[in-house]
This record gives C-alpha cells, structure tokens and sequence, in this order.
C-alpha cells in the first residue's frame, strides 16, 4: 500500500516538476520580449530587463537650454545667465546624479554642486537634482551646452517603441504594414483548407464510394512528404499559370501544405462519431448534404477548431512559404516574419526595436492560443475519450 | 396502410451469408418482434427494412412500393436506435423536430407534432434540456418521441431497452406497449430478450443463424414450438430436453425411465423412432406439491441435487436419463439437496420432436 502511494506521489512531482521546467522555459523569453520593448534603448544597454522594476544608475547625454530660444538668457548683474533643470530639459521625472562632465572623454570629470570652467567666460554649475547654472561674460550663441552625467533613473516604461514601430507613417522598417499583410496571409490560409477538408473528411468517413480507402492511404502518406520537395515545382506551376508570387499564390501552397494533415485529423475525428446518431439521421430523412451540415459539423467542431489553430500559427509564423510565393521583389507584401529577419540585419544594434517587432508578431499567437487553448487539447484528445 | 413484405430476402458480406432468404408478412398495424441470439440475423434484417443495410437478394415492400433501392429517406419509416442516437448537440425540442424541419414542414406544425409527442411521452418539462442533462430513461423516450413525431408508416426498434436497467426497462416495455396502442402503426422490433419479445409481440418471428424458426403468437411459440430450438429459447426456464426411442406406446428415456407416449402424438410416431421428449418445468411436480393433473401423466423418482425458492414456487434442479432436468415445486417446503421425491409428469404438455431434424413431431 505504501510502495503504490509513494511511486505515485514520485510519479506527481516528476510531472509537476517537468510543468514548472517547462512553463519556465516558455515564461522566461515571453516576459523578456514584453518587458524589454517597454523600455528605452539606454535602459536595455544598461541593464537586463529583469531589473526592469528597480532603479538603476545610468549614463545620460543632456543638453542644457537652447540660448538662441528667446528668453533662456537672462542678464544678471551683467552677467549673461542661463539657468534651469537638466531633467526637465529631457523631460525626464526628478532625479539625483553623482557625477557630470562636459566631454565625452570625461564623463566623471565633476561631482555634484562642482563649478566647470568651460574657457572664455563661461562657467557651469550642476547641483545634484540636475539644477544648472551657466554663465559667461558675452551673450552666448551656439547649441545648448552638453552635459554628461551618471545619475540613479527610477524604474520607467515607454510605449515609444511601439509608437514607432506601428503607428509612425514615415518609418519604413515600421511593422504595422506586414502585420496586415500577415493577416492577409493567414486567416484565408486557415478558411479554405478547412472548408475543403471539412467535406473531404466527411466524405472519406461516412460516404460508401470505390476506392475510398485507397484515398485515405494516400492522404496518410502526403503527411510524410516535405513541403520543400514541391516549393519549385509549385513555384514554376503557378509562374505557368499566371498567378506568379501574390497572396493567391501563398493562399493555394498553405492550403495545399495543409490539407492532408487537416483530412487526417477531421476524418479521424468524424469517423469516431457515433454511427446510430448519423443513421438515425439518415432514417430521419436527411440527404448526405444536410447530415453534414446539421450533424457532423457541429459535432466536429472540437476538431475543426483544433486543426484552425494549428494552421493559423503555422502559417503566422510561416517564412519560407511566404519568401517563396509570395514576397517579390518590391517588397510592398513582405510578412512579419521577413520583416523582423530584415530588421535582424539592419537593425542589429537596436534592441528595442528587435522586441518590439518580435512581440508584435507573437502577441496574436498568444491570444489565439489562450482564447482557444480548450480547444487545443479537446482537438488533441480527440477520440481516445467517449464524450457524453 | 403499410404492410411490409419480406420475400427470399439475403443479405451477403462478401462471401459470408448472414440471412438466407427470408420470407415474412407483417400486417398493418402489427406488433412484430424478431427473437435471436446475438448474430443470427436479426438486426440486419431490421437494418434492411430501414435501409441502412444493402440487400443482396430476394424484394422488400413498405406499403405498395418495392423499397430495395430506396434510401432510408424516402421510405417512410422511423427508427429506434439501442444507443438512442440522440443528437447531443441539440435541445429535446429541436431533436423531436428534426426529422420535421429537414422535410421543411411549416414551424407551427412542426411545433404541434413536438408539442403532441411530448404529451404522449410526457416530455413537456424537458423539452429545452440537452441529451446529456437527461435519465436513460427520459433519453428513450426522447428517442421514441422522435420517431412518432414523423407519423411515419412503419416504426423499426433496435433492441432499445438493453441499455436501460431492469426496473427502468420492464417500466419502458409498458410504455411501448401502450405507444403502439395509441399510435397504431406497423412496428417492427429486435431484441433479444424473450421476455420482451413475448410480452409485446402481436407475433414472435424467432431466428437462428439467418433462417426464420418459427413465425407465430406469443402463445403458439410458447406451447407449441416448431423445433428444439424454439423450445428452449423460449420460456424461462428453458424446455427440458430428453434423448428416448419409441417402443410401442412407450417412450424409452435413454438411461431412464418408460414413460407412456403422449396421446396426442401417438399417430405420429413410428415404432423405433428416434425422438427428443421436450416437457417444461411447470409440468414436472413432485407429488403433493403440484397442480391436479387432468389428463394422461407419468410418475417416477427422481433426486433433487438443488432447489432454488423463489417464493410462490421453488425452482427444483435434478437428474433424469443422465441429463440435468428442473422441475417447479408448488406450496414449496424446505427441502434437503439430495431428497428423493415421486414427480409427475403432465404428458398432455409434453412435445416429440424427431431426433434427426429436431423439428417437432406434431
């Protein structure tokens, strides 16, 4: 009695542990991508995204008031004066720096409250909440003064990146054009497949017809061909054909890359249907068309949602079939998944933007995924268990 | 107005013949139950009339028409499934509707036929319940319901009670009893159950291995079955059954007693035939504890190795020409296993049948 309660309490924490093991190892990325396209370029090279929370000190390159703006230089006892706040000057909340400097060789050369002389007159006063005082003998000209300082930033977030990476017109690595190009892909690359394979699946269960196993085992071997076997011979029928690279073109490879694993899991499903309930259909004088529509469908609803998901991921995330037939040379119809490979390349450098766009493209995924994952795993079980 | 007619029917899976021809004539408004053991035929039978089996030989008709090529759509019938094939997906209501609104039948009239049927099966309060939020019970009824709403020519029933447990289908046997009486119609019913079948039947067809056994009364299987088989698929307990040789106006029990040829068989039977006495538990008594025999009766020993007291009567288990024999005791005492008693035998009750074919000797 013991022995069987301890192998499976054993058993349970081997299970939990993999789910924690697991949910780790999807949360940790996630969380990594959404926090860091909520913080600034300086803020990702500083620190790493799981400090977000806390302040962090930080390097800053400031300017202090513009002196040709009117009103920002005031006489003072004969002495031409600009005064002001750098934090304001950067829009930045009330902060404490420790030290500042006027070069970029020496960005510690002064500590809070020191006096700069800057040669010709002209000195510069920072106190340690970013107050300033500049003054010099003549009337000053030029750029405000630049002032580097090292000061402790409390926590922020921005919604600067994605600001720019989806609703800034004149951006043109912006992700906001091949979001909607994506969802031109997919959800007409999730419909039809489903349509076809939804009669052929019926068809294949529950019609009498010659030559009907034969079929299934051919659908049953389609699964296990590569897609890249037919990517240029598809490619060259279509150019035959005058449909070329376009989204008609994409539409008919994800839907024929689709197919058979969309039959095989609809006609399983269906065949696992009891038979009583579509004789009894049949007796009650339904044509085939109608038992399909009124009984089948409805009951198969677990399974069709189950493959919708299926495909709408994969054809979200898809990039090879999209490079193939679908984006040309203009790249007016590129996807989210070229573009954020573009972005890999000439964006390299820019964190903030590499999360965003990634986020932007998994934050769909992860919506259909929790909204529909009930179905998701219903799908999965299908037919191992008798539903009431 | 719907006789269906069965002539030389077969029906063939490939090399395998499961009914071989077939030939039965069901009135209108008859109560007809196909009786079997599990395999022999029944349900397929039935699944032909509907039309959910092909045929492979011999003619079907429902009413006038010829239905061999009919889809089960266009034949006029209603069927009752064992698993009650419900559709789960839908209301009470709209399942009792279904049939109706595929014919595209106007929503008001359909609303009536659900609106009947329901009070028929007393369904009202369930009517806007899913299948799954119902009794076995209720979901029989459902399914019954369904298939009178169509008022269609005939009903077919596929052993619908085996599902439901003993209370609950001696209570659903009633109530197809009296369905059948307020809706008359031409029902066809398959079980396998005799109880069943003897209880509802106008007639019992019973089947064996595809071949029809008998066609008759609930009564006439009862008291005077075709064969041996008859005999003892029908009645509880079943006929017992002994091996003897007719010697003169005796029968000669092999390894038992003499026991006088049955008058009523005595110019049928040739002497030195080969015979099989069939007699029921209920007309073997031990002396004392039996009904007053009327006619011709044998008397001899026999020793009760069980007994089984079922109240009213007990159930008595012995040993006769070395086959295992039961026997009912009346006004039942305790009585010792091994106790040997004097039983009669009420032979006007007796059956003959010829030891070679098995069929009866009447």
């Amino acid at each position: 009695m013991d022995n069987i309660a301890g192998q499976k309490s054993g058993l349970m924490w081997a299970v939990h542990l993999s789910v924690l093991a697991l949910v780790l190892l999807w949360l940790f990325p996630t969380v990594g991508l959404f926090v860091s396209s909520f913080r600034t370029a300086d803020q990702i090279a500083t620190t790493g995204w799981w400090k977000a929370l806390t302040a962090a000190e930080q390097n800053l390159l400031i300017r202090a008031a513009d002196p040709d703006d009117e009103g920002v230089q005031q006489q003072v006892d004969g002495v031409w004066t600009i005064s002001g706040n750098l934090f304001e000057e950067d829009g930045r909340p009330p902060a404490t720096l420790s030290v500042w400097g006027t070069s970029s060789r020496e960005i510690d050369a002064y500590t809070a409250g020191e006096t700069a002389d800057l040669g010709d007159g002209e000195q510069i006063t920072v106190e340690a909440n970013g107050d300033y005082v500049l003054t010099a003998q003549e009337q000053m000209s030029g750029r405000g003064q630049r002032v580097f300082l090292t000061a402790v930033i409390a926590p922020e977030f921005t919604l600067e990146n994605y600001q720019n990476m989806l609703f800034d017109p004149k951006n043109v690595d912006g992700m906001s054009r091949a979001f909607f190009n994506t969802l031109t892909v997919t959800i007409p690359a999730t419909v039809i497949p489903i349509l076809i394979a939804a009669f052929a699946a019926y068809a294949l269960a529950w019609m009498e017809f010659p030559g009907r196993a034969l079929l299934i085992a051919a659908v049953v071997a389609l699964l296990v061909v590569p897609l890249q076997l037919a990517l240029i011979p598809l490619l060259k029928f279509h150019n035959g054909i005058g449909i070329g690279k376009g989204y008609m073109g994409v539409w008919l490879a994800h839907t024929g890359f689709g197919l058979p694993l969309a039959i095989y899991l609809l006609r399983n499903y269906m065949v696992g249907l009891p038979r009583d309930i579509i004789e009894n259909a049949k007796v009650d004088g339904a044509s085939d068309f109608q038992i399909f529509t009124k009984i089948v469908l409805p009951l198969s609803f677990p399974a069709l949602a189950s493959f919708a998901i299926f495909q709408f991921l994969w054809t979200w995330n898809d990039l090879l079939v999209a490079k193939v037939f679908l984006i040309d040379a203009t790249g007016r119809t590129s996807v989210m998944t070229n573009q954020i490979v573009e972005l890999l390349g000439t964006r390299g450098g820019n964190w903030e933007i590499l999360a965003t766009a990634a986020f932007v493209s998994i934050a769909v995924p992860l919506l259909v995924f929790f909204v529909m994952q009930r179905y998701l795993v219903r799908g999965l079980l299908a037919g191992s268990v008798k539903g009431g | 107005m719907a006789q269906v007619h069965l002539r030389d029917v077969v029906k063939k899976y490939g090399a395998i013949q499961v009914v071989h021809g077939i030939d039965l004539e069901i009135q209108d408004n008859e109560f007809v139950v196909l009786v079997g053991p599990s395999g022999c035929g029944k349900s397929t039978t039935l699944r032909m009339i509907a039309g959910l089996e092909d045929i492979s030989g011999g003619e079907i008709t429902i009413g006038d028409r010829v239905v061999n090529d009919l889809p089960p759509r266009h034949r006029n019938i209603s069927m009752v499934f064992q698993n009650y094939a419900l559709y789960p997906h839908m209301t009470v209501r709209e399942n009792l509707g279904f049939s109706l609104k595929i014919a595209k039948r106007p929503q008001d009239e359909i609303d009536r036929a659900v609106d009947e049927a329901a009070g028929i099966l007393s369904l009202a309060e369930y009517l806007d319940r899913k299948p799954g939020e119902l009794s076995g019970g209720q979901r029989q009824r459902v399914a019954m319901g369904r298939a009178i709403v169509r008022h269609p020519e005939v009903f077919l029933f596929d052993e619908p009670l085996s599902n439901l447990d003993a209370k609950l289908r001696t209570q659903m046997r009633t109530e197809i009893k009296k369905l059948h009486q307020k809706v008359k119609s031409t029902i066809v019913y398959v079980t396998h159950d005799q109880v069943e079948a003897m209880t509802l039947a106008d007639r019992i067809v019973i089947m064996r291995d595809g071949h029809i056994e008998q066609v008759g009364t609930p009564l006439d299987v009862f008291e005077s079955p075709a064969n041996t088989f008859v005999a003892t698929f029908i009645g509880s307990p079943p006929m017992n059954l002994l091996r003897g040789r007719i010697t003169g106006d005796t029968i000669s029990l092999t390894d038992g007693p003499l026991i006088s040829l049955p008058p009523q068989f005595a110019s049928n039977v040739a002497d030195g035939q080969d015979v099989i006495l069939g007699f029921r538990a209920d007309n073997l008594m031990p002396v004392g504890h039996a009904m007053p025999m009327e006619g011709a009766y044998a008397e001899f020993k026999m020793t009760v190795n069980l007994s089984e007291p079922l109240g009213t009567e007990t159930l008595l288990f012995g040993a006769l020409a070395g086959k295992e024999v039961q026997a009912k005791m009346l006004n039942p005492r305790p009585l010792q296993n091994g106790e040997q008693l004097q039983f009669q035998l009420d032979l006007t009750r007796c059956h003959l049948f010829d030891a070679q074919t098995e069929q009866s000797l009447r």
